[in-house]
């Protein structure tokens, strides 16, 4: 891998720091010049954690010779076994550590052999040498100390930035001998931005007016007007579902239906509505308690259970309740302060400061719940778990007016809801349900904040205080971490739900922290970040990667050039049956099954409950957006999870962006994709006989731009070569053109419509047609 | 001037993608479904060269897998684990001594007694080795000599779901990655035109548990390491099969154009994505044509029909499956995992057992018998087991001939074939109640580090590094049974 250097400067008013990229494999150090501070937090921590952690570290337990050294006075200590001390101040020849890592004896060495963690390299071993020359100071976790304001950075060139994001990255971007791209074309910038606010590509009128708008304007009117739209909130509902593990139904083994999507509308409502983030995480976390909770409330509660329940018959009830509430503390801890605190759920954590006490003291927030582990099989089963909210018509009219209700059964969705008495907290010995160790009570992780006792109630609404408390270090720049991932596809912390020492460290930490602080200053104002992002030069830039840039920058850390991704799942099946004007904008309500290759419920399932087949939707419940798709845990939709949807077994905060045939033969085959391509293909076939002008149509609909010379003659080729085919056997295009459900137009001429359909075929397994560029 | 990064037309491309994937197996993470090289990031944040260095760690034994899945658990005393005691003491109650404070399921928890039942099979020596299979398995009875017998797998799970996602992950719960995407991680696709992690599933008519695709979830590693669903629908392989009326020149003239017009977006982005796409489409092709061949069991002889059955040529069933797990591994597929469902016996056992049993004894007998006759069991690691055991006492009513039995995680049997596993032998000892183990045990990990170890990877060394923390199919655990090995 290319040896990389760069710059990362004034961080929490450290004086500027050399840092080697965590790319750097077996390289030395080339350090511009030899004098720069070595900082603990950036370069050191990554070492000794990764290295030294697992058997130096925080867990108690697996000490090993007594020697921690994630802990100044653990390192500086005299040794419990052998001579002299691990770490010598200003000494490394006479620090035990130094001469281990450096040793070429297997018997004496570190890391040992038998670990498996591979020696330290030269640089990293220059590293330490020169921390240890410096001092050897230890340094509270970047992550762990609260976020303060950064001063805004001047930077050269004053023509380029636009607001503040952009001076941060300029800086950076100077530093690293980069500059950045011109500003995207406005038909590429147009189809990004839409994308990223709404997940959908624009419309034809809306590339119509902002091509001719020729004012300064012009940008920031459409970026408020996608803003206001509903399906904003839809688009960025989706990553919250994904952390949330929604699904429609219960998972294991039988995995009958759920009503959790009362939940889904609440928030898309909360998006659309631009809830204040505090007020988001308040009332998910805790919106049964507080006073005189309404049902809106309570329902926003839905949050914490939306992972599995078993109906399997014959389980232990106690080890499924102990397992639904490692659960919520996961996606407690990963979805919203960037932890992996799952680690200390058996031991004391190995690389962070949390140790299984702390653990099981966040857990008992969630271990009051009026919840039973087991409510019986599915021969039993009722579409909510206890506790549960009902819904009835008159609540969907007024308070929970955002409920797209489907008929008027009462609703019921399983939600949050304390017992009278305390359920007492035991620490697990090795995690296990039925190995209760000392009593413990709530509180959340100290080595993060100070849970206060004399301020906060020990529950989930002094949690709700503590997460969303402007001191917490962790939960603002963990959102707008998140949200700048979702615009640029990488967050500035790379390891997005890993804000711990074993995590990535901040490509641009003063960037991180003045959004962060920005962000809690201005309310948790999730539209104003959002604006702030796709306004900012940084955001603008267009796509194109010269050779240059891809060798200098290939992750495009620096940001130097525009994202440029392959869109998600769900937003592939939204442009596809947008631009084909097939797409059902309605919001909300119970989920649909639209098409899926046959057989698939069938062959797993175990032949009880209602989902052991698949009974398609018809008519308009086909063409929903794909966030609307069924999602059954255990045979979760096929086409989305070929494009890398999340299956929603657990919590996750960020998917993978795979490249793989499996996605080929979905865009080429899928009977959702053809229907598309034939529906519109029938539509604009009526509308003109002009070859020229229903390719162009067809290209700016799908594409999202006007075609080139050379694609137009390609494509017109293309169609006149199929014209010519069909033509020859006129029953074969009546025959591609009988796909999908939706009805055929009879005035058609087939051949012609049959040959613009293979077209538009080729035009949505375009790369760039599901790539944001 | 352009940047010219793939030529157009069938056969340069063709050329030019084989050339690509000319690095040989072990050279490189080719992954279930990955084009070397042009695949990058995605979601885990381990630096994979850190980790890919030397695989695989030492010589494989066997290159790949064919997990014969028996889903539900079937009952090792009434197949394998010959216990004439239970004959002696049928009706009477299992000793508390024995039991041993095992955990029950909330099944039999609240039964009263716990009357002991026997097994209503008859028994018999078979081979070298004089171990005992029931009649129910007549055809593997005559393998005997090929088969190594494990009776002594034990597990932590006593529920289905987390029982089979611990066989199939390493863990009980969790979005672990199953074990073939370990393999197509660790080592890699043989094939270039098939996915290097097929699954095959197959139904009997005995008490049935689902399956899920978590079983063959990538989890945290890419997804080009997640299993492929085979189906005996039109569609082998999901969205296979082009629409009515596109023949193939249609389909090649399409894609020759699509692949211009992506060529056009490269020239103005330089995007390596951009390339990586066209390849995709191209092993999307071409396993168009590789997927319904292997599939196709008209030209197989007759002489193989016979030996698998006349259901091998039935698709969906667990004999169709077998013939095509050996097809598949002829062409070099990693790691074919079969699950066939219907073994939950809790009560009619005998009756279900029956069934199950006709299901896949000769066939799962002819795989093996098939695999040796081309010179391929040496090469590749037949596994046939379920995801725990079944108890020896009964389940509902005990009557003369019938009883059920709830499920057994302490002891259970599982057995292996070919891979560099001794041929002809019967490892560990159960109890005379068949409940407890007496000698050598085998951990589910211990089974996972072992078979690793034959594909020549050391189960300790084969990591990734996701959210700070280093993962393997064996968590921290995991001893080699060095006893079965060849």
């Amino acid at each position: 891998m290319k040896k990389q250097i760069f710059f990362l400067v004034t961080f929490l008013g450290i004086t500027a720091t050399l840092v080697v990229s965590c790319f750097q494999k077996n390289g030395t150090l080339q350090s511009k010049s030899g004098n720069e501070t070595v900082s603990y937090n950036f370069d050191i921590r990554p070492i000794l954690s990764d290295k030294c952690y697992a058997c130096h570290g925080p867990d108690a337990k697996k000490r090993e010779a007594g020697l921690r050294l994630d802990i100044a006075d653990g390192a500086y200590a005299k040794l419990k076994e052998g001579k002299g001390v691990a770490i010598f101040p200003g000494k490394p020849e006479q620090s035990e550590v130094y001469k281990r890592i450096t040793s070429v004896d297997p018997s004496y060495q570190m890391p040992t052999p038998e670990s498996h963690l591979g020696l330290l390299n030269e640089s990293e071993i220059g590293l330490v040498r020169k921390w240890i020359e410096q001092g050897a100071k230890y340094e509270k976790h970047w992550a762990f100390t609260a976020p303060v304001l950064p001063a805004v950075p001047e930077v050269s060139n004053t023509e380029w930035p636009k607001n503040e994001i952009d001076h941060f990255v300029l800086q950076k971007m100077e530093g690293a001998g980069l500059s950045p791209n011109e500003e995207a074309g406005k038909s590429h910038l147009l189809k990004r931005v839409a994308l990223d606010l709404t997940g959908l590509p624009p419309t034809l009128e809306m590339q119509k007016k902002f091509e001719t708008d020729g004012s300064e304007k012009a940008y920031g009117k459409v970026v408020d007007e996608l803003l206001g739209q509903k399906t904003y909130g839809e688009k960025m509902a989706v990553y919250w579902l994904d952390v949330a593990r929604y699904a429609d139904s219960y998972g294991y083994q039988d995995d009958e239906v759920r009503t959790q999507w009362p939940w889904r509308d609440w928030l898309i409502n909360a998006f659309n509505k631009n809830m204040p983030y505090d007020k988001f995480l308040t009332l998910q976390i805790a919106g049964d308690m507080l006073k005189n909770a309404n049902k809106e409330q309570i329902l926003a509660t839905a949050f914490f259970r939306n992972h599995k329940y078993t109906e399997e018959g014959g389980v232990i009830p106690e080890e499924y309740r102990v397992e639904y509430n490692i659960d919520k503390t996961k996606t407690f801890s990963t979805g919203v302060l960037g932890l992996t605190v799952e680690c200390a759920q058996c031991h004391d954590h190995k690389y962070d400061p949390i140790s299984q006490e702390d653990y099981y003291r966040l857990f008992a927030f969630f271990n009051n719940s009026k919840e039973v582990g087991y409510e019986g099989t599915v021969f039993d089963s009722k579409p909510a778990k206890k506790p549960t909210l009902t819904i009835s018509d008159e609540d969907a009219r007024t308070l929970l007016s955002f409920i797209n209700r489907p008929d008027t059964s009462r609703l019921m969705v399983s939600v949050l809801g304390e017992r009278d008495t305390l359920r007492p907290t035991y620490i697990l010995n090795r995690g296990v349900y039925d190995a209760p160790g000392k009593v413990v009570t709530a509180s959340a992780l100290p080595s993060v904040m100070k849970f206060d006792t004399a301020k906060l109630p020990q529950n989930r609404l002094g949690l709700a205080k503590w997460t969303t408390s402007k001191s917490n270090p962790l939960t603002a720049r963990v959102f707008v971490n998140q949200v700048w991932q979702e615009f640029f596809g990488r967050g500035i912390v790379k390891s997005t739900g890993d804000f711990g020492m074993q995590g990535e460290l901040p490509s641009n930490p003063a960037l991180l922290d003045w959004l962060a602080v920005d962000f809690m200053n201005h309310d948790w104002d999730i539209k104003r970040l959002v604006k702030q992002i796709v306004t900012s030069a940084t955001y603008r830039q267009s796509a194109k990667i010269s050779d240059e840039k891809r060798k200098a920058d290939p992750d495009n850390i620096f940001l130097s050039h525009g994202p440029r991704y392959r869109i998600p799942a769900e937003m592939i099946r939204d442009m596809v049956l947008s631009t084909s004007g097939l797409l059902n904008l309605k919001t909300g309500g119970p989920s649909v099954k639209p098409y899926q290759p046959k057989g698939l419920w069938e062959a797993a399932t175990s032949g009880r409950g209602s989902l052991k087949s698949y009974q398609q939707d018809k008519g308009e419940a086909l063409y929903r957006r794909g966030m609307y798709t069924f999602i059954k845990l255990t045979v979760p939709p096929p086409s989305m999870i070929i494009f890398d949807a999340s299956n929603r077994d657990h919590c996750e905060i960020k998917r993978s962006k795979t490249n793989t045939p499996l996605q080929a033969l979905v865009m080429l085959n899928d009977p959702t994709v053809l229907e598309a391509s034939r529906v519109l293909a029938e539509r604009i076939s009526l509308k003109s006989t002009n070859t020229e002008s229903k390719i162009k149509e067809s290209f700016q609909r799908i594409v999202c731009r006007a075609p080139t010379e050379k694609e137009l003659k390609l494509l017109t080729d293309y169609y006149n070569s199929e014209i010519s085919m069909f033509a020859k056997d006129k029953k074969q295009a009546s025959k591609v053109l009988s796909i999908g459900e939706y009805p055929r137009e009879a005035k058609v001429n087939e051949v012609q419509a049959a040959a613009l359909m293979r077209l538009i075929n080729t035009l949505y397994n375009m790369e760039e047609t599901i790539t944001k560029s | 001037m352009e940047k010219q990064v793939f030529d157009f037309g069938v056969n340069t491309t063709r050329r030019h993608f084989l050339s690509k994937l000319s690095l040989g197996v072990g050279s490189a993470a080719l992954g279930s479904l990955l084009i070397p090289d042009l695949f990058k990031g995605g979601g885990g944040e381990g630096d994979v060269n850190e980790f890919m260095a030397g695989l695989p760690h030492f010589a494989p034994k066997a290159k790949r897998v064919i997990y014969l899945f028996q889903n539900g658990a079937p009952s090792q005393l009434d197949l394998f684990d010959y216990k004439p005691m239970l004959n002696k003491m049928h009706g009477q109650d299992l000793p508390e001594s024995i039991r041993g404070g095992q955990r029950l399921t909330g099944m039999t928890a609240n039964q009263a007694k716990f009357p002991l039942a026997g097994s209503i099979f008859n028994f018999k020596q078979n081979g070298k080795a004089g171990a005992w299979m029931s009649d129910l398995l007549p055809h593997m009875a005559n393998i005997v000599d090929d088969l190594c017998i494990i009776k002594t797998l034990n597990t932590e799970a006593i529920n289905h779901d987390p029982a089979l996602t611990f066989f199939q992950t390493g863990a009980q719960v969790g979005n672990r990655p199953s074990f073939g995407s370990w393999l197509s991680y660790g080592l890699g696709s043989e094939n270039q035109n098939l996915p290097g992690f097929c699954v095959l599933l197959s139904r009997g008519k005995g008490n049935g548990q689902g399956v899920y695709s978590k079983l063959w979830t990538n989890g945290f590693l890419d997804s080009v390491h997640q299993g492929v669903q085979f189906s005996s629908g039109e569609n082998p392989v999901l969205y296979l099969n082009d629409p009515d009326g596109m023949d193939r020149t249609r389909r090649r003239k399409m894609l020759d154009n699509l692949a211009e017009l992506n060529q056009g977006t490269y020239n103005e982005f330089g995007d390596p994505e951009i390339t990586a796409k066209v390849q995709q489409y191209e092993m999307a092709f071409r396993m168009q044509t590789a997927v319904p061949e292997i599939t196709d069991m008209s030209k197989e002889p007759e002489s193989i029909v016979k030996m698998y059955g006349p259901e091998c040529l039935v698709p969906g069933t667990y004999a169709a499956n077998c013939l095509l797990a050996r097809k598949l591994s002829e062409q070099g597929v990693r790691f074919i995992q079969l699950y066939h469902q219907g073994w939950d016996s809790h009560g009619g056992l005998p009756n279900e057992i029956k069934g199950q049993c006709l299901d896949v004894d000769q066939s799962s007998a002819a795989l093996i018998t098939d695999l040796k006759q081309r010179g391929l069991l040496d090469e590749t690691l037949v596994i046939w087991g379920g995801e725990f055991g079944r108890t020896n006492y009964c389940q509902g009513t005990l009557t003369k001939d019938n009883y059920g039995r709830d499920h057994h995680p302490r002891a259970f049997t599982v057995l292996m074939a070919g891979g560099g596993i001794k041929p002809g032998i019967v490892y560990g000892e159960t109890d005379e109640f068949g409940y407890n183990i007496v000698k050598d045990p085998v951990h589910v990990h211990d089974f996972h580090a072992t078979i690793l170890n034959q594909l020549g990877l050391d189960h300790e060394k084969l990591v990734y590094k996701h959210q700070g923390r280093r993962y393997r199919l064996t968590d921290v655990a995991g001893k080699l049974v060095k006893g079965i090995i060849a």
